[in-house]
């Protein structure tokens, strides 16, 4: 089943308060989704010459100093954000891909949730009302955020099998729904370079928007390439930098559900997560059509 | 005579009464007194409000509604101030529901009875596998509708997507916009004057204005599926 949340800030207010949205919403989603839950969140960007990481530990007793320690020697300047149950989010003075670079060769033990400017993603097993509380989601201020409850069909029930799936640096994607063609594509896509980590059918779909993006396809494009490449049903929310992309596969057996108001946009597997959100009775609200990609967009991130 | 009971508006919360609770006393009105006019305040897309009355009542919902609102509804009037989700008025047996909004997939289906009305768009599906039920849509319906639709009308003042009325048996299909594509077995037939008047009195029934019967394509059964064939016959 799955269920699906998005939400993009349109005024201070919803950024000031992101995060309580969010968690207002996932919690709507739980009976969609109860075995894990995730998020990823666009929030405080890191200066310019600097990138962001966020690192998960199978470990409860992880020496998340001798990480900074080590990242710090390798490239100067290192942020360590506060622990958020196994996860921390670094911001290190270098190009993303230099440091998560590092952490592969490194910490192999560690596992790179998403890289970026501004993207965090924070995902674990177990009920959603429960992760709400763990990782503290009211804390978070941000522009825009995506959420996923997972009711587990295709692969096991494990964090890293968990959505959002990092798709490429501030990019991430979740899924409602399910892939049939997803170990051909896995094959296909492993011969151009593209890496898995799980035997998750969604883990193959976000690795096909990376290669997609990689060979110069706009989001886009990308996204459009999914309807003639991927075969089963989906529902999909696509976060990047700057907002967040929504795309149904044509027959569309999935739910989706748009709203906005001038304070925000939200998409939702159901409506009771948006009725959650402040003026939501007067939202505009309609129900994505199939096979037509819908994006909304910030001012580009300097 | 009416008593004051029957007249009386019995409003109910849902961010207060539990669903189940409002369920079981629109139940519990079958063949017995008991209100007869019913508010529902704050849905908030709860799954199948007011599902399975059997009584001649009237039920406004004021907000969203979530899946299969008012399934199986017989003799009652249900009205929803605003969206439905998925499953509207599933299994309609008779009475009438209202969507002062959009509906999503799935408006009606299987439905036996009664009559469905979406004041704004419904989604793909709408009006699968009917059976006899009644929908008038004043907006546009999505793909696949009429699915396998077997009796009934369905009237669709917009635009109907693609597969529309795909093996479809003897439902017949009226829409005033355009047909992005018929499914299998579905052919356009000629809208006769039996057809103008059966327009006329659902339309109004459903209090759609300001539509001319006439602006109508009537669609249907080309009865060339194997089904149809008397050599099959002794498949069944």
């Amino acid at each position: 089943m799955c269920g699906i949340v998005g939400l993009f800030a349109k005024s201070p207010e919803i950024e000031a308060r992101l995060g309580v949205h969010l968690a207002a919403m996932l919690e709507q989603m739980s009976s969609r989704g109860p075995d894990s839950a995730g998020v990823a969140v666009y929030r405080d960007p890191a200066p310019t010459g600097w990138s962001k990481l966020t690192l998960y530990s199978h470990e409860d007793d992880c020496d998340w100093a001798a990480v900074a320690g080590g990242l710090a020697e390798a490239f100067g300047g290192v942020e360590e954000s506060v622990l958020r149950a196994k996860h921390v989010v670094f911001a290190v003075e270098c190009e993303a891909a230099a440091a998560e670079a590092w952490v592969h060769a490194i910490h192999p033990e560690l596992r790179v949730m998403s890289a970026g400017k501004v993207i965090e993603i924070y995902k674990e097993v177990g009920r959603p009302e429960q992760f709400v509380q763990e990782f503290r989601l009211h804390e978070f201020q941000g522009t825009h955020a995506l959420g996923h409850t997972r009711m587990a069909t295709e692969s096991r029930v494990t964090t890293e099998g968990s959505h959002p799936f990092s798709t490429g640096l501030d990019l991430c994607l979740v899924h409602n729904g399910s892939l049939s063609n997803h170990n051909t594509l896995r094959r296909a896509l492993r011969r151009e370079g593209i890496e898995f980590q799980t035997e998750n059918d969604t883990e193959v779909a976000a690795g096909y928007l990376a290669w997609r993006l990689r060979e110069g396809a706009s989001l886009e494009q990308a996204l459009e390439g999914c309807l003639d490449d991927l075969d089963g049903f989906y529902t999909f929310a696509v976060g990047t930098a700057d907002g967040f992309a929504v795309l149904r596969d044509p027959i569309a057996c999935k739910p989706a559900v748009l709203a906005e108001t001038d304070d925000w946009v939200a998409m939702s597997s159901e409506w009771r997560s948006i009725a959650v959100l402040p003026g939501a009775a007067e939202a505009r609200m309609w129900e994505p059509e199939p096979g037509v990609v819908y994006v909304w967009e910030k001012a580009p991130v300097a | 005579m009416t008593t004051a009971e029957e007249t009386a508006v019995e409003v109910v919360d849902l961010a207060t009464t539990p669903l189940r609770e409002l369920n079981q006393r629109l139940h519990d009105l079958a063949g017995a007194p008991g209100p007869r006019h019913w508010r529902v305040l704050n849905p908030s897309g709860a799954h199948a409000i007011a599902c399975g009355i059997d009584a001649e009542i009237e039920v406004e919902i004021e907000g969203h509604a979530g899946y299969y609102c008012a399934g199986m509804n017989k003799l009652a009037t249900v009205r929803v101030h605003g969206n439905a989700s998925t499953g509207l008025a599933e299994n309609i047996m008779s009475g009438t529901v209202v969507v002062e909004g959009n509906a999503s997939q799935s408006v009606a289906a299987t439905g036996r009875g009664g009559l469905v009305v979406v004041n704004g768009d419904a989604s793909s599906r709408c009006g699968i596998s009917m059976k006899g039920v009644d929908i008038v849509v004043r907006g546009s319906v999505g793909h696949m509708s009429a699915f396998m639709a077997q009796t009934g009308r369905l009237v669709v003042c917009g635009n109907a997507g693609d597969a529309l009325g795909d093996s479809i048996y003897e439902a017949r299909l009226y829409v005033r916009g355009k047909v992005a594509g018929l499914g299998a077995d579905c052919i356009e037939k000629e809208l006769r004057d039996e057809h103008v008047a059966e327009l006329r009195e659902l339309l109004d029934r459903a209090g759609v204005e300001g539509v001319q019967a006439e602006d109508f394509r009537r669609y249907g059964s080309a009865r060339q599926l194997y089904t149809f064939k008397i050599d099959n016959v002794g498949a069944y």
